[in-house]
Formats: C-alpha cells, structure tokens, sequence
C-alpha cells in the first residue's frame, strides 16, 4: 500500500509531529516502503493464531495501597520548561 | 412530530484509594499543586506504572453489587491523544477487556420500578487539572489528580428522561458510597458524568445521532442540560437539519450547549494494549473474599426495613439511601425502646430537617445516634413527652448535654402525678364554666380546649394520657 | 600500565588485593577516553562523579568486604535515567534533561561498588543499527576506518573494545547489544526479557527491551549480570524468579551438548564469509563434545515485518510524553498548545524516530489496527512457538548475529529498509523474549565476527557455560584494535 502526502501530513498531525514540507515527499516513500514490508505478514493465515501482546506469559503483580512517595516538586520542576507557583505552564488553552 | 428521548450515561466515579492507580503517591484531596505528583504521575522518561490492589478489589465490589459479569482476566490499553493534563500522552484505560462487564440497576421513577442496563465499568487514571486564571495568557497544569482511579460506568441507551437520567445517577452515587468504594464528593469533581442524548420519532427502533455531554458534575446540571440539549436537537430535527455526532460542554452559566471542537479532532485514539502491565487475573479468591465483605445493599435493606420495621415506603425508601442514615437508624431502634415509627420519624423528620438546615451530612450530625437514642428511652418511659423531646433535641444540638442532663437542669420531666394535675384541671375547670357548658351540651371539641390549657398551665410538662383520662372523669356528661 | 586490557575479574582481583585503587584505575580509564575522544564513544564524561564515587570505593576496599566489582570502572548507555546527569537518550529532545533519578540497574550497579565514568553514545531512542542516528553524531568503530560501530548500543560495544571501559551496560530491543557486540569484537548478552528491570531505562518499545551487560569475556558478562539482574517492584514487567549464580556452572563440560542450527539462519541472504566464520565456531563446539542438530524456525522471515509494527507502535506512544511541557526540549515562543507541540517535537526528533513514530501512529490508527498491531502479534506468537519448539530439543541454538561484519558510515543511511532487513537474525529473539549472546568468534577482513548463542526462557546461565568454554579455546575475545593497544 502506498501513502500520499496527504497520508503523511495527517498522521504526523495525530503525532503532532513537525515535519518540514520540503522533507513530507521523503517520508511518504519510506513509510510506502515500510508498508510494503510490513505488509508481507499477510503471506501468512493467522486466523486461529492467538495474539501475543508480550512475551511474559504471566500475570499482572499488585502492589499494596500505601503512601511510598513525598513531595519531590521543587526537585522535579527544576528541569521544567516552564513553571510559576508550583504549575507547569503552557499555552493558553481554549476549550 | 412526536421525539423520543433516548439517553445513555457515562459516569466517572473517583475510587478512594490512599494512592494513585499506578503509583505511591497520595490521592488526597486540595493539597498544594503538584506536590502530589510523582515521577510516574509525571510520566518522567524510563517511570513504570505498578497497580495498586485496591482499584482491584473496589472495581470487582461494584461489579457484584450490579450483579455483572466479572472479567476472568482484564485488560489495561493506552488510550492516545494529546493534552497538557495528560502527563504521558495517553490514559491507561481499559477497551478490550474491562473488568466488569454486563449488569444492571433498578430505578424508581414516580412508582414504577425500571431496570436500566449497565454495559461495562472499567478502571482509568483520571488527568491533571489545567487552570485557565491569571499567569499572564498562560495556562498552568497541577497533575496532583493526575493518576487518581477512576472506575468509568458505562450504562445502556436505557433511559428515556431527565428524570430517569437523574434518578440512574442518583443510585449509582447512593451505591459506590454504600460500598465506601467512592465518597461521592460532586463539589471535588470525584463523582461526574458524561450524557448521551438522541432523539427518534416515536416508535422507531434505531437510534437517531447522537451528542455527549461532557463532565457535568451535579444532578441539577444534568437534568438542566438534558433539557436544553433535548431541545436544541428538536429544532434542528424538525427544521429537517440532522444531528452531528459531537461532544459538547453544558455551560450552566448561559444554560445552553456547545461544540467543543478542540476535542473533536484528535479523536482517534488509537487504542492498544499496554505493554508496561500485564493482564489482571481476577482469582476466585478475591471473589469470595469480596463477596463476603459486600454490604447489604440499597434494595435489600429497603425491602428488610419493609418487612422488619412496618416502615412507610417512602421512609423506608429514604433511611436505606445511605449506609449511614440506615445505621443511624437501626442503632435507635435497637437502642431507644421506640417504636421503629417513633425512630424513623425523629431521623427522618427532626434530624435530617436539622442537618439539612445546616448542610451537613448524617457523618457531621452533633448528635450521635448513642444521643438520640437516650432521649427517646425518655419518651418511651414517659419522662417527657414527644412534644418537650422537641426542646431537648434543640439543646442537645447546640451543647454536648446528654438528654438526661438537659431534662434535669430544665426541670422538663413530665408530671405524671394525677394529684397535681387534677389541681390544675379542677382550677381550669372552675374558670372556665362556659365552656365546660357547651361541652356538656354536646360541643366534643371543646374538649381540646381542656386539653390544650391543661398543658399550657403545666408548662407542656404534664403528661398527655393522664390529662385526658381525668378531663374525661370531671367532664362526665 | 596496561590495566586498560584487563578484564573486569583481572580488575577485582587487583583491587581487592590492592594492586591499585580505584582512583588510579578511574583516572587512567578517564585518561584513556579523553585520548580516544575521537571515538565519539560518550555522550557524557562525568569525572568529578567519578572521581567521588573512586574515593568510596576505596574506602570500601580499605575497610574489607567490599562486593567483587567495588571500584571498577564502567559507563552507561545514555538511556539509563542517571540522576544528576544528563540523561539525553542520543536525542536533541533530552539534551538538556537531567534525569531526576536513578535507574533501577544504574542503583545496582551503584550497589555492587561500580563507577560510573559517564554515558556512552547511542542512536537515537535506541532507533537505529549503526549509531548514526544520534543527535551526537555516530560512534566510530575501532576495528576499522569510517566503520559504524553498530546500534543501537554503539558507545557502549565501541568503548569496551577500544578498551576505554572494561565493561558497559547496553539495551537490546532488536539487536541493540548483540549487533553492535558481533560488530566491534565483544561479549553482549540480552537477558530474558524481564530478568532486568526497565524502570529508568527509557522505552523504546516496552515489549522489547531490555537491558544487559557488554563486556570483553563471558566469565564478566556473568559478573555483570549478577549484579543487574533481579527482581524490581517498580516494574510491572519484572520476572519474580530467583537470579542464580551465573559464574558457577561456567566451567560445566559442554559434551553431550546439543545445538540446534537453524536452517533459515544460513541461506542466501548470509555472506558466505560470515557463514563460513560460524561454520569454524560450530566446529569448535563440536570438538568439546556437542551434538550439532538441524532445527526450522519457518516464521522467522517475517520477524522484521511483525517487527517494523510493534516497535513502532509502542514508541509512538512511550515518546508522546516528549511534549516540551514537563521536560526536555522546548520550542521558542509557542504561539498556541498544537504549535507547542508540533514544533518542539518536530525539532526535538532526528528523521528515523520520526519514521518509526509515523508507522506506529499509522499502524494503531482507525482502519488499521486488526491489519496491522493484531496481526503482528499473531505472527509474534508463531515466531515464539517456532523457538520454544526447537528448543525442546537442543539446549541453544546457534547462528549468525548478523549477515555481514561492520559496514561503512553512510552506506545505509540512504536506505532505511535495508538497514532494517540487517537485523534479521537477532530481531525475532526479542519478539520471543528469550535470552541471547553474541560473542566474537574471529574476523573477516580485519572486522569483528559475532557468533549468536540463543537459550531458554532464563537460561542465562546455561549460555554463559556456553560462550566461556568456548573462550576458553579460543583469544578472539582477547584482541585489541590497533591503535588501541
């Protein structure tokens, strides 16, 4: 299957990923070629083939409901873009 | 032409768990921003969620409370789209498989029971909160909430009204905090819901288009939007437009609804399974071991204080709403020596009426049950009578007295001294021989006016039964 | 001194006897990086740290009961979250994070008394099999001119083989510690995935990896593990299986042994130099007493499309984090939140994150989520099925890592498919989970040749016997590069 520029700007906008214009005709054909790749698993029937979703065949461990973290904010907002009186900040949201 | 309504709700009901879903921080509510976030809570790079056991059991809980199917095994999967509330860039929800899956709720509406379908509930992290106020044109994100457990409910297309759509939300609100699973708080956002709303004509089978309703969080909002949304798609309908499939916001302000198209474009959330957890099996063991701890619930108890107590439907209705008014309630009647009417009467008429004048929950109530139920032992016992009960219960609200206490220091016990109260009555009598004439002469409701000045003159104090048995004598026509 | 050629037992036992101290073993590995600069082998050099962490080795070692690797030098791969120290994951996006906490195995291997000298270089978030996807510009191999060292722990296999670290952890989602092992001339092992914790290590793709230790020898790959594995409450994916001593059965005889050779691993596509190479390992094997048994792996071919699905999915959804709002690279004057967004990881990411971010956002999107996650992961469990089957008959299998040795810088960068069709041979070893080693088991034209031990679900141990007896027979593990010596 081939993707169109069109396909490939409005995937990197789901990713709200920036991608120069001059570079979109480039990813259009690596991600064709990807495809293409991938698309020999169809060589294959798997319709009785149970999906794997990971390799440990086990379950999920619970942890305990109790308090094991503090208040570590000065320490991680100090690697913040941008923050003021404890929050983060960002551009203005509309809703 | 005339519409069907047909609605659906979603509701988000924080769990009370002391942590997060996924990590050890507190879940604790109004601390300062921020401070409760942790580096999984951030979704700093290289931090890996952990389940906490809690959400488990507490999911599982309700599930059995709405008799659903409980999932053998459930599933945790991203769910992706970008937002500065949502630390990581997806939730980790539940699509494929949640872990309760198909039950039901029974509803009353006016006096018909309904039975409303519940497709599924499934455990989520709730997101930060964004503020809009002030920072110069910025806005600023506090992920303390970020992380917090969510159990989502997602109900069938069952409901046909506002007043259904309420009357749903209601019990689901009165079941997650019978099963202490959820505190409920509105006002603190832990208890909110999504609407779905569609209109047919009436008689048809499909489903017409539907919008939702996002994060309305009271029950006065709810029925308010439903209306107004009922409305705005009955004038596109019957102008012969058509409803779009959308999420709009209630804004109670304008009481009015409207696209929230900022959500609508990233709506591809390209769900899949998340490979930091794995598949959460739900042993027979933690069946049992809930079952065993589920409360009796709502319906069970209103039916028990039917059949046990004698109650009226609505006071029966009414004590078994919440756990600890029906607690409340049975303590007294264990307690008190009254009837179970005389102590459903006084929680459901004197002490509610006094909390409700205050705002406060039967938890806050001044007078504890262990209160309550010496003073109506004094009413059983003829110390006073219900009516001074009245009065003590007034200071027993504004002080620590106990019933006793408060009798004595008022001097409100009851005369039941038939010596003294016939001095009363004979002096009563003496000044009033015109009435004493008219009742002679047939007049039988004047006999109330004995009663009522003998009781004036005693200062309520004397006792009701005695009074009327020795009226009845000195009157003998 | 040439301590620099010693191997990370030669070290402990020279510390512990006090030969020399830890500090003067730091300075002179620090030396030697700074020498070598040119290697473009770190990202970080953190000699202050290091220097510290030296001196409380020593006063370790002074005192007595010091663990065995008290005092020896390391460094991380840059995906290990170092608290204090830039963590940037060979990304521009994370140049500037200091990561606010530790690794779980950089705590271990804190625990155990190793010093960190700093952060080796990478492709970016581990995308890549040759290095050269990183923000900081490829690493060089040792061996040969205008070589990549491979990816994507391409630092770490050419630091430990030009000697200027005698051992370094790796991360391995497809390949990433054994390939660039085979390409540079050392011992890499991925574990069993959930024998290490990831906690700290930044994902890649959650399913995939996992981290393991790149040394010269086997008998320090078991050292190493010893100290990195285990069992980790922060991590959901953590096996809660006891970790034996992996540097016991090392000297366990290797007769009777049984290697299976699958067919799929030797046709056309494999250098018939390279085939020949590992025709001579197997051979050695089969001079200590190992049975040699043909085995099919008939899924395998499809190991790189099943994988070119999965890994993408998982990083486009562990990178959306990368937002420039709590962390990292931010874009200047964001005009709105999508602008905030779009720019600062469009101008955060190199080119292949971006590709792989696109497949997997388009891989999970609307439409094509059966076609292409579900399907992926039917043919992940054939694949599976095709090794636990083999391996009910033999003990390992054996292999190539990779088709041909080391090649040019540029030579695939032109061609992104062809540099995924490289990773052929390692890549299904991850889609199973199981563990693998790659060693050196000679050269072809002056380049390093690796040979791929696989095992059993956590039969680390059984591998190291296997790799150490053979180093046992052979030096090719103990060659230098020249101009390294």
């Amino acid at each position: 299957m081939s993707l169109t520029t069109d396909d490939v700007n409005k995937i990197a906008y789901l990713a709200r990923l920036g991608i120069n214009a001059k570079d979109t005709a480039s990813y259009t054909e690596n991600l064709s070629d990807m495809l293409k790749l991938v698309e020999q698993m169809s060589s294959i029937d798997t319709d009785n083939v149970t999906p794997m979703a990971h390799p440990l065949d086990t379950i999920q461990r619970l942890r305990p409901d109790k308090i094991i973290e503090d208040n570590q904010r000065d320490h991680f907002q100090s690697i913040a873009p941008q923050t003021e009186e404890g929050l983060y900040l960002v551009p203005k949201v509309l809703d | 032409m005339q519409w069907e309504t047909v609605i659906g709700l979603e509701i988000h009901a924080q769990l009370s768990t002391k942590t997060k879903i996924f990590s050890g921080a507190s879940t604790a509510y109004g601390a300062k921003p921020n401070t409760q976030a942790c580096a999984v809570d951030l979704g700093l790079p290289g931090v890996l969620p952990v389940l906490n056991q809690e959400v488990v059991r507490m999911a599982v809980k309700f599930g059995m409370a709405i008799e659903a199917e409980i999932a053998d095994y459930s599933v945790f999967a991203r769910k992706n789209y970008f937002y500065p509330d949502l630390p990581k860039g997806y939730q980790i929800s539940q699509m494929d498989h949640p872990i309760v899956g198909i039950g039901h709720l029974d509803i009353e509406v006016g006096d018909q029971t309904k039975r409303i379908g519940v497709t599924r509930a499934h455990l989520e992290e709730d997101a930060g909160k964004s503020l809009h106020e002030s920072f110069h044109g910025s806005t600023g994100i506090d992920l303390n909430r970020a992380g917090t457990p969510l159990l989502e409910i997602v109900s069938e297309p069952d409901m046909r009204s506002a007043k259904e759509a309420v009357a749903y939300m209601r019990k689901i609100h009165e079941l997650v905090q019978y099963l202490e699973i959820s505190d409920g708080n509105m006002q603190e956002g832990s208890f909110r819901c999504d609407v779905n709303i569609s209109l047919r004509p009436k008689g048809q089978t499909e489903y017409g288009t539907r919008a939702e309703l996002k994060n309305i969080n009271s029950f006065k909002f709810v029925e308010k939007a439903i209306f107004t949304e009922v409305e705005r798609q009955k004038e596109i309908l019957e102008a012969g437009g058509s409803i779009t499939q959308e999420t709009r916001l209630y804004d109670a302000d304008k009481d009015e609804t409207r696209s929230m198209r900022s959500k609508e474009e990233a709506n591809d959330y390209r769900y899949f399974p998340d490979p930091d957890l794995l598949p959460v099996y739900i042993s027979s063991e933690l069946r049992a071991q809930v079952k065993a701890e589920l409360p009796e619930l709502p319906e069970a108890k209103k039916q028990r204080f039917l059949n046990e107590y004698k109650l009226e439907a609505e006071a029966a209705n009414n004590l078994a709403s919440s756990r600890p008014l029906a607690d409340y309630f049975e303590a007294l009647v264990k307690t008190s020596g009254c009837t179970a009417k005389t102590c459903s009467n006084w929680v459901s008429v004197e002490l509610s009426g006094a909390l409700n004048k205050k705002n406060l929950s039967i938890t806050q109530s001044p007078i504890s049950a262990e209160r309550l139920a010496q003073l109506l032992q004094r009413i059983a016992d003829n110390t006073i009578s219900g009516k001074i009960a009245k009065q003590v219960f007034e200071a027993m609200w504004s002080n620590n007295d106990s019933a006793d206490t408060i009798i004595e220091t008022k001097g409100l016990k009851q005369i039941t001294d038939s010596g003294a109260i016939e001095a009363i009555i004979d002096k009563i009598i003496a000044d009033n021989q015109g009435q004493v004439e008219q009742y002679l002469s047939g007049k039988d409701k004047v006999f109330g006016f004995f009663v009522g000045q003998t009781m004036k003159a005693s200062q309520g104090k004397a006792n009701p039964a005695e009074v009327n048995k020795i009226l009845k004598e000195k009157l003998k026509r | 001194m040439t301590m620099h050629t010693k191997t990370l037992k030669q070290l402990s036992q020279g510390l512990q006897t006090g030969e020399y101290s830890s500090q003067e073993l730091t300075l002179a590995y620090l030396n030697r990086i700074q020498q070598y600069s040119a290697l473009n082998s770190f990202i970080s050099v953190t000699e202050a740290q290091a220097i510290a962490a030296a001196k409380q080795a020593d006063a370790l070692l002074t005192a007595g009961n010091a663990p065995l690797l008290t005092g020896i030098p390391m460094a991380h791969k840059d995906i290990f979250c170092t608290q204090g120290v830039k963590t940037s994951c060979g990304s521009k996006m994370l140049d500037n994070f200091i990561a606010p906490y530790n690794a779980t195995v950089v705590d271990n291997l804190n625990a155990a008394g190793m010093v960190s000298l700093g952060k080796l270089n990478m492709d970016e978030f581990a995308m890549g099999s040759s290095n050269e996807t990183s923000f900081y510009g490829t690493a060089y191999n040792p061996w040969a001119d205008n070589t990549v060292p491979g990816g994507s722990s391409g630092g770490s296999a050419a630091a430990v083989a030009a000697r200027l670290i005698p051992a370094a952890t790796g991360t391995d989602t497809g390949g990433s510690i054994r390939q660039p092992a085979a390409f540079c001339g050392i011992t890499g092992l991925k574990p069993t995935y959930g024998r290490v914790s990831r906690y700290g290590m930044i994902a890649y793709a959650s399913s995939l990896d996992q981290g393991g230790p790149m040394t010269q020898t086997a008998e320090d790959a078991a050292l190493m593990l010893q100290a990195m594995a285990g069992f980790d409450p922060k991590d959901s994916t953590s096996a809660q299986q006891d970790v034996p001593n992996y540097s016991t059965n090392l000297n366990n005889s290797l007769q009777d042994l049984k290697i299976g050779l699958p067919k799929e691993f030797f046709d056309e596509g494999l250098n018939n130099d390279m085939a020949t190479a590992i025709e001579t390992a197997v051979n050695e094997y089969k001079q200590m007493g190992a049975e040699i048994i043909e085995v099919s792996m008939p899924h395998l071919k499809l190991a790189i499309p099943a994988y070119y699905v999965i890994a993408p999915a998982e990083c486009s959804a562990n990178l959306q984090r990368m937002d420039g709002v709590r962390f990292g690279h931010r874009c200047d004057n964001p005009e709105d939140l999508n602008d905030l967004y779009i720019r600062s990881r469009g101008e955060g990411f190199g080119t292949e994150v971006k590709r792989r971010i696109l497949v997997g956002t388009y891989a999970l999107s609307a439409g094509y989520y059966d076609a292409h996650y579900i399907k992926a992961q039917k043919i992940r469990r054939l694949i599976t099925e095709d090794f636990t089957k083999a391996l009910e008959s033999v003990d390992v299998i054996m292999g190539p890592v990779t088709p041909t040795p080391a090649f040019g810088i540029g030579e695939k960068t032109a061609d992104p498919i062809e540099m995924y069709l490289a990773d052929i041979y390692t890549i299904a070893i991850n889609l199973a989970g199981l563990p693998a080693m790659s060693i050196p088991a000679g050269f072809i034209d002056n380049k390093p040749v690796g040979l791929q031990i696989i095992g059993n679900y956590f039969a680390e141990a059984k591998l190291l016997n296997v790799a150490h007896q053979y180093q046992q027979v052979t030096n090719w593990h103990q060659q230098t590069p020249k101009g390294f010596e």
